[in-house]
């Protein structure tokens, strides 16, 4: 089923619909870098992390920023998004059970289209972020 | 130490095609089930087309090369990936052969928390579409710290 989410429905302060990715491994990691191209060894070579000083490989940002981006296209669908931005805060170690949501927090018109602008964030199971973000959505 | 001098420098332009099948390799990578991805009828029918994850331009990387990276240099045993934005201003869907064109936008230092230098380097790639229509633009938020990347 396809769904636009529609301009009056939405309220500021909506909460996005949480999205709970439980336990992400070794192998996200690794199916990942394939994926993407980012083959940098600390997301995949545990000899390598260890050499250099930490315990185990961890996520690249963008797999976490790629679950969050899902998050966000779930809720406002597919091709409305105008603009996202991430940063990376807190490392995403293999076990690690992330929580992408988000919240409203305006609603305007811009080149000729009613938008959306919100905050985002996934957060592991301690609540600690590792990944915050904006965005901003076209609506129908 | 931040170059001010590689601001405004860009890479030779590269070219994109957006193509199925790394697109679905994509998908699954971000545990997005999205019908859109990969059922065509049903993509044509709403979309237009296949479209594409929102993150998906990272793919880039299989595209760009020395050329097409602006003359800056990182050392890879300190750099980290701080912060990455995408604006869409047209439809991009599977197909589409997009060109990219990747400028260093800012080049910055910052005194970290514990006394070193940390650089920040933005890089700006800015795509167009086959029509020429300027269709997504990618920041990257590159650090360089002072220490290596464990010691962070």
């Amino acid at each position: 089923m396809v769904q636009k989410l529609r301009f009056d429905q939405v309220a500021v302060g909506d909460e996005i619909p949480a999205l709970t990715v439980e336990s992400v491994s070794r192998m996200d990691f690794v199916r990942y870098a394939g994926a993407s191209g980012d083959f940098v060894p600390l997301h995949y070579d545990q000899t390598f992390v260890e050499a250099v000083g930490i315990p185990t490989v961890f996520a690249q940002g963008m797999f976490t920023a790629g679950l969050l981006s899902r998050c966000l296209t779930d809720y406002v669908g597919v091709g409305q998004v105008r603009r996202f931005k991430v940063r990376f805060t807190t490392r995403v170690w293999p076990g690690d059970t992330i929580t992408c949501r988000g919240k409203v927090t305006k609603k305007y018109q811009e080149q000729g289209e009613n938008r959306i602008e919100g905050e985002l964030e996934a957060i592991n199971q301690k609540a600690e972020v590792a990944v915050k973000g904006s965005f901003v959505a076209a609506c129908g | 130490m931040a170059d001010k001098g590689a601001i405004g420098k860009s890479g030779k332009p590269f070219r994109m095609p957006i193509e199925w099948g790394k697109v679905r390799d994509f998908e699954r990578a971000i545990k997005d089930p999205n019908r859109a991805y990969f059922d065509l009828e049903l993509a044509q029918r709403e979309y237009g087309g296949v479209p594409i994850p929102v993150t998906f331009l990272m793919t880039s990387a299989f595209w760009q090369d020395e050329e097409s990276m602006p003359a800056v240099h990182f050392d890879l045993g300190r750099v980290l990936h701080g912060e990455q934005e995408f604006e869409f201003f047209k439809p991009i869907h599977v197909g589409d052969v997009l060109t990219g064109v990747t400028r260093v936008a800012d080049v910055y230092d910052k005194t970290g928390g514990r006394g070193g230098t940390m650089t920040f380097t933005v890089l700006e790639t800015t795509y167009t579409n086959n029509k020429g229509e300027q269709v997504a633009v990618a920041r990257s938020v590159i650090v360089e710290t002072g220490k290596t990347v464990a010691a962070g």
